[in-house]
This record gives C-alpha cells, structure tokens and sequence, in this order.
C-alpha cells in the first residue's frame, strides 16, 4: 500500500513496487488524462510533475514518489501558468488527434515556470515529446504564445 | 479469424443500404482508377431485407433522415450523429459547419459523436468508412441537404404553432423567428413536432455567397478537451467489473501457442486472474493492466514452428531484405496498369534510354495510443464493443463471427482514434478486438484488452514493401518520349477488400505511377502481384506514400539526363493541364520563386526539389529546402500547394496538409520496419525513429481552390514530400536516393 499525494490529494493505491505511477494514476486512481504511448519514456504522453518538475511517469516506480507532489493533466487549470498555456493551446488550435497533448501541455507548462520567457533553444531541449500528427510548429508557438 | 485471408466484405453487405450514393469522384472507392472499381452496394443483403420486411420499411437513402443525425436539444445546443470517426482530421468540426451552415446552428454549440452501425451512415459510395480522404468529399452535398430539409421542417412546425404562413418565418442562429410579431421559437421546442413532419425532397441550399461557417476557420470543436486530459480514447474507457487483459503474440506471425510450462506459477502473480491461450497468443486477465502486463510477460510459452522458408507464410527465415531481393528478381510478366502510344517503338529509337529501380521498406502506423478494445457480454444477449475502428459495420459484422451472435446483436461503440493514419481497418490478428470478444466469453466477465508499445510494434499491419523498376526514353532534344514502369507487389486494397475490386491490377499498388498528368506520349506499366507473407496495411495515402516518391525522384532523373532543370520540364510537360500548371506556379510563388541551388544559406548549402502529387481527388505542388548536416539530411522548410478543388475549413485543410507533411518527411527520413529471421526488429520508438521536434521544417501552406469536384484532405499532403525533398538532396550533393528511408544512405556533405 501507497500512499501519494496527486493533485493535492491524499490517494492510496494497492500495488506492487516497481508499478510505475502512470499505471497507478491511469487504471488505480482512474485519472486517464495522463497517457500510456510507449512505457519507455520516449515519447513524453505520460508527462506529470513530480514536485514541479516535468517527469516521465512510465518509467517512474511507485515507491520512488515519497513525499513528493504530482500534478496531473486534471489539475492544470489551477495553475496559473498551466491556465496560460491551456488557453494558448486553444488560440493556436494545436491538438489534432490529441493523444499526446496531455504530456505536452504538461511539459510546456513545467518550462515556462521555471524560464517565463523561453528562448527556440529551451522550447527545443525541453519540448521533446513525440507528436505523430507533427502538431510541433503549433506547439511552439502556442508556447511562444502562453510566454508572451 | 487469424488468417490473412481478405475480408468477405460481402458478408457486411447486409448492414449497407440498398441504394448507393452517386459515383463520388473520378477515381472512385480508395482511389481506384475510374471503372476499376465497383461497389456491389446495389444488392440488398439478407438482413436489410429480412429487417425492411420485418419493419415494413424501406432502407433509407443514406444521409437524408434527420432523426438519425440531430438531436435539437432544449438548451440550443444540437447533437449530430457523425458517419464518420474523429481521430485528429477534425471531420467531427467540417460536419458541424456543414449542417449548421443549412441548419443555421452555430457549430460551436454542436456536439458530434460518431454514430452507431446503420444504413443512413453509408456516404462513402454506399459505404461506410472514415478513410481515404472521403470523409469531406462524400457527404459534403448529403449533410447540406440534410441541414436544410431539417431547417425547413422546423419552420413548417413552427408555422403551424404560431399559426402564420412558412413564408412569414425565418430563422436566426437556432430560432424560428416571425418578424412581423417579434416572435420566435428555439429549435429545441419544436424538435419534437417537427421530426413527425414528412420531409421536403426538394429544399432549397443556401447561396454559397452568403455562407457564414463554410470556408471559414472556425476553431475546432475538440481543442479544448484535448488540451486538458478531458478527451477520452478507446484506452480510458471503463465498464464496471471489467477485467484487464495483456497479450503476448507469437514471435513468428502465425505460429500458435502449443505448451505453457508454469501457468501455475504465472496464476499465483498478484491480482491474476486467469491464464488463456488465444490464436497465435497468449493473455493473462488480472484485475489491473500492469499487473496482467508483468504475468503475460513473465509466462513461458512454447511456440508451434513456423516454417523454415517459402513465402506462403512467415517463415523462420523470412527478411525484408531477402523479399526485396525476390521482387527485384521476379521475372514473369506483369499485367498492364496503363499502355499508352507504342512504348516499345519509342525505347528502339532513343537517343537515350536510363533506368532506375527504386523501393520502400514496410512502415508502422505508430500512432501514439496503443490499440485496444473492450468486449461485455449482457444479460439479454448482446455484445458491447468498444473498439477503435474506420468501418463500424465491417467490424460489426466480423465482432458477430468472432463472438457467435447475430450481427444485430453486436453494438459498436467507435471513440475518438488517438491518431489512425490507416490503422484501425480490420486487419485480422492486427486488431485486438477478437481478442476482448474471446476473453469475456471464457472469463464471463467484461475484459479489456490493452496491447503493449511493443505488441503493436510487432504486430501492427505494415504499409507494404515496394517496388518499382523505370526506364525512360530521350530524344535528341533531351525530351522524353516515353516511361516504362514495372511494379511488383502487393497492395492492401486486393488484401482486404479482394472481393470487390473488378480489376487484377491492384489500385493501391500503382497509383501514384499511373495516371500521372505529364505528356509524355508512350506509356507502358505493368504490375506483377507477389503477395508477403506479412500482415500489409493502408498507411497514409496508401500507393501514394511510396508510387510517387518513385515517380517524381525518375522524373528528376530523367531531367537531368535530358540536361534539363527539372522545375522548368514539370511545366513544359504540364503545359496543356492548366489545373497542374496553375498549381505548379502557386507553390513557386509561395517559395519566393524556383530555385533549384545549390545556394548558401545560415553558413551552409542548401538546395531544393519539387514535386507533383495527384493523390484522393486532390491535386498538390511541392517543394523542399534541404542541407546535410553531418552526413545526415535536413529539410529546412515545405511550400506546399494543395487543390482539393473546394474546401470547408481553411485552418483545418492546412493543418491536415501539414500534419501530413510531417509523416511523409518522417518515413522520407528515417521509418523503417526490418524483418529478419522471421521477426520485426524494432520493439519501440527507440528502434522505430520517428519524426521529433529537431526535425520538423517550416511548413508553409497554399490552398488553391480550382472549384473542380472537391477532393480528398487527409493525406494528399503526404505524398509530394518524400520526392522533393530526396531531388533537393540530388541537387545538393549530385546523389540519387533510391530507397527509403534517406537515413539508409550515406550522403556526403555538398
């Protein structure tokens, strides 16, 4: 037995060690907003914050979460930051299938509190999710958007 | 079920109506060539009839009964039951400015959800399916006619309520309103009176000239949910009770799980549930998916053998290299998929002749969500199915053999595709649905079946391997004079839809080679037909995805032998095609004017290449900006030139174009999938590179719209990249790449 907090919830969850937290807050604590795409942490859909800090939670073993706080996709708009970029997703029109979204608001959203006004350099190193609908360019500039 | 036989889709005829909609394009069903191609949708099927003589009813014509579409609901807003799926291409937005367009119904305030198998859904040629950029192009005039007949009953219906003349009446955004009393009535308050209103046949459309939504950008209707986690996919849907199931495949297609040697060790694992043996798989069912994930992962399983070689199956032995090498060699004869002039004659008296052969490597969707599907048997008898599809009455019919029902009794829930790009046909053992539908009968519990990354990498349906061997033929002048092209292969269109494709020359092989719009006299093109032993695919623009990539790189070459820029022969041979020329001068235009290069640009060379495309109705002019970095191709930025002769969202069309841009670079770059000794080598993204953010050129988009017969969106983008952008590589570094993917080839640096 687990017990984590996740969007300022205590949460318990009945798994083994070694489950990583994607599976916890997917199918234990049912929030399906945070994405399995490779379970390899390649592709970034599964992107949460773990204390703030934009975390790839696939590979991310429940044991390892402690004290920490994880912030998820559901939580996003009670960020002030995170509200900021949701609504710079909708202006730029960036999801097409959606899929990745989650994992990439998250990141972009983990960016801009720590650099509020990123440089194409920063948006390069620390947007490296995987977009199959190749949404990058309106990505970017949504971020651009959300900075400005 | 796990054969690869092709679909009797016959057997689904029964769900389709029995009159088809009008032919829909020159190149009719999936892109066929014009005549090639009939849909036997005319003959009513055992169930429609035994339905339309049970009810007494005559089956609908597809796309004219408002009851099946909208619901006009009290609060203003309005449901539309869509044909089609929404799995990014933003069709769920086009549909909703349509009819609310005829409707007069913002389509903001619409909700679109795909609708359930029926008749009134089949607008794809008397079908249904969300593929093969028809969605648009194929219920564009339906859906107009649908939003009109619905606005005009709705008048009627209020004209008897207020108890004035339809004339009086006329409607705002929702409401019926009377002007001369100031009175107006919402749609939701008469909804229900005006359904129980004989419908018009002949109301009148709107003035394209006035059109509010139509051919504006509205913003999309999903944006918002998928921005914040709200959008739900096949793999967040849930059922009380059910049981998660993970599968391991056979590690050679095809062969079957014969012994497990410690299922009861597997058994004890926390939370399993049960232990099964499926076609060509095993499953583990536990009351979590990783926990299900780890016991099917940790089963020991011993497979049948597959054979040692040949090409009727997956052998132990089988390589895409080695199946290439068998394509090369074939020599017998292939079967004409365009003559045109005497070929032969014009080959005896060249001045020049050269030849090339080219070939593409099989590809995988990888689009990010994993497949899934979720099968619960009910206390009355029938199946709910969620499951991720294109055609939910072919999967209706198939979910109903699979599970032993009527098909009837099979209910098909069709949610929102995590991306597609061709992969959620029916494709046998590449669908997990058969394999939810097995585990809930023997489990008496709903289950949801969940494939790993790495199951889907191994057993996605592939777009095929190919290859094309060019010759071409100079006169003095450097002019062509005529092309010869032998294609051998397979496509995926004679696969799965055999049944109905009235020509041995599968479509799905060749486009994109044939019917091409240069004038270049003599044609002759054959295909040969060697069928793999691997589960083949529709992938974004099907043929097109390779055939042009092979045409238009030829073409390149022909122009270089013939001394000739190869911008300025594209416009010599398209002289009489005022549609490609025009088209050909857009995306000039849109790149600042052609230049081929090389040319030093941000201290380094780069240079650029273009091409035609003439893909799913549309028609499309690239070209491409390249560098070498390190050895490795760069593309800077696309122009890309589309006319789908009219559209209906400009943001949407150009989003689609450059979507597609983006995956037609990819597999130019670097997709491959490797066979070797019988098994796929890339397990993951880590093996199968696809295009990230460090690759992504600047797209930029022209829609030029001739106001020919509207065409395809989706993928036509896709297919003028790969070539352009491999004739800017020949134009940097005087290097020819015949087979993809370019990371194959060492380029040197310019």
């Amino acid at each position: 037995m687990y017990e984590i907090d996740v969007n300022g919830e205590k949460r318990q969850a009945e798994v083994e060690a070694g489950t990583p937290l994607l599976w916890v807050l997917r199918d234990t604590l049912g929030l399906t907003g945070t994405k399995y795409g490779c379970g390899i942490a390649q592709c970034g859909a599964c992107t949460v914050w773990v204390d703030g800090a934009a975390m790839r939670s696939c590979q991310f073993p429940v044991e390892a979460v402690g004290e920490a706080k994880i912030v998820t996709i559901e939580a996003i708009e009670q960020d002030e930051v995170g509200r900021k970029v949701v609504e710079a997703w909708v202006e730029a029109q960036v999801p097409q299938c959606g899929y990745c979204q989650s994992g990439q608001v998250m990141a972009a959203t983990a960016l801009l509190k720590e650099i509020p006004q990123p440089t194409d350099q920063d948006i390069a190193d620390a947007m490296t999710n995987l977009c199959r609908c190749g949404t990058y360019n309106h990505i970017a500039s949504a971020v651009r958007r959300a900075a400005a | 079920m796990n054969d690869l036989s092709p679909l009797d889709v016959a057997s689904a005829a029964p769900l389709l109506p029995a009159q088809g909609v009008a032919n829909l394009s020159r190149r009719g069903f999936l892109g066929a060539a014009a005549g090639a191609l009939v849909l036997a949708v005319a003959l009513p099927g055992r169930r429609a009839l035994a339905q339309a003589e049970g009810a007494g009813a005559i089956a609908p014509k597809p796309g004219t009964r408002v009851p099946a579409f909208l619901e006009l609901r009290p609060d203003g807003s309005v449901k539309l039951l869509s044909a089609f799926v929404e799995g990014g291409q933003g069709i769920n937005t086009a549909m909703a400015q349509i009819v609310g367009e005829e409707l007069d119904v913002d389509p903001a305030r619409f909700e679109v959800e795909c609708a359930p198998p029926g008749p009134d859904y089949a607008l794809v040629n008397g079908m249904r399916m969300t593929g093969g950029s028809f969605s648009t192009r194929s219920s564009y005039a339906a859906m107009r006619r649908l939003g009109a007949t619905a606005r005009e009953m709705l008048i009627r219906a209020a004209a008897a309520r207020l108890k004035v003349q339809d004339g009086e009446l006329s409607t705002e955004d929702g409401k019926v309103v009377h002007a001369a009393s100031g009175r107006s009535l919402g749609y939701g308050e008469l909804a229900a009176e005006a359904l129980l209103l004989q419908p018009k046949e002949d109301v009148a459309l709107r003035d394209p000239s006035t059109f509010r939504y139509i051919r504006k950008p509205l913003a999309r209707l999903d944006v918002r949910d998928k921005s914040t986690g709200r959008a739900i996919y096949a793999i967040d849907q849930k059922v009380e009770g059910m049981l998660y199931a993970a599968v391991t495949h056979a590690p050679v297609f095809g062969t079957e799980p014969e012994a497990l040697d410690n299922e009861a060790e597997v058994k004890a694992m926390p939370g399993v549930h049960s232990v099964h043996r499926l076609p060509n798989a095993v499953a583990v069912a536990a009351d979590s998916w990783w926990r299900a994930r780890q016991a099917v992962e940790a089963l020991k399983t011993r497979w049948s053998e597959p054979p040692k070689d040949g090409l009727d199956a997956m052998s132990s032995s089988f390589s895409s290299e080695g199946l290439l090498s068998t394509l090369k060699a074939a020599s017998a004869k292939g079967l004409p998929s365009e003559t045109e002039g005497d070929a032969d004659a014009a080959f005896a008296k060249a001045a020049k002749v050269i030849e090339a052969e080219y070939d593409a490597p099989y590809l995988a969707h990888a689009q990010l969500e994993p497949p899934s599907s979720i099968a619960r048997f009910n206390p009355d008898g029938t199946l709910d199915l969620w499951v991720p599809n294109q055609m939910p009455e072919l999967f209706q019919t198939l979910a109903a053999k699979v599970a032993d029902l009527a098909p009837e009794k099979v209910i098909i829930h069709s949610p929102m595709l995590g991306g597609f790009f061709g992969r959620h046909f029916a494709y046998g053992p590449a669908n997990p649905y058969p394999q939810a539908i097995l585990l809930a009968k023997a489990t008496g519990k709903p289950v949801k079946v969940l494939w790993s990354r790495e199951e889907e990498f191994l057993n996605d349906a592939v777009r095929p391997l190919s290859f094309s061997r060019f010759r071409a033929a100079l006169d003095a002048s450097g002019q062509p004079t005529a092309i010869e092209v032998k294609t051998v292969g397979e496509g995926p269109t004679a696969r799965w839809f055999g049944a109905i494709l009235k020509t041995p020359v599968d479509s799905s092989a060749v486009e994109g080679i044939v019917e091409k719009p240069y004038a270049i006299p003599n044609r002759k093109m054959e295909f040969l037909k060697i069928a793999h032993p691997v589960n083949i695919a529709f992938w974004r623009s099907v043929g097109h995805s390779m055939n042009d990539f092979f045409y238009e790189s030829f073409f390149d070459e022909i122009a270089e032998a013939g001394g000739k820029d190869p911008f300025e022969l594209r416009m010599a041979l398209l002289k009489d095609k005022p549609r490609h020329l025009n088209l050909l001068k857009a995306v000039a235009e849109l790149s600042g004017g052609w230049k081929r290069g090389p040319y030093d640009a941000e201290g380094g060379k780069r240079a650029r290449g273009v091409a035609m495309a003439s893909p799913f109705g549309s028609e499309t002019a690239t070209i491409a900006e390249a560098s070498l970095v390190d050895g490795e191709a760069k593309v800077h930025r696309l122009w890309i030139a589309i006319d789908p002769g009219s559209i209906v969202n400009p943001a949407i069309v150009k989003a689609q174009v450059e979507s597609a841009a983006a995956l037609g670079l990819s597999s130019a770059l670097f997709e491959q999938v490797v066979y070797k000794d019988g098994v796929r080598q890339a397990k993951n993204y880590d093996g199968y590179r696809i295009l990230a953010r460090d690759h992504m050129p600047e797209v930029h988009v022209a829609i030029v719209e001739s106001g020919e017969p509207m065409g395809g969106v989706g993928e036509p983008g896709l297919p003028g990249v790969p070539p352009a952008v491999a004739n800017a590589l020949a134009a940097l570094s005087g290097q020819r790449v015949r087979s993809l993917p370019i990371a194959n080839t060492k380029l040197s640096g310019a």
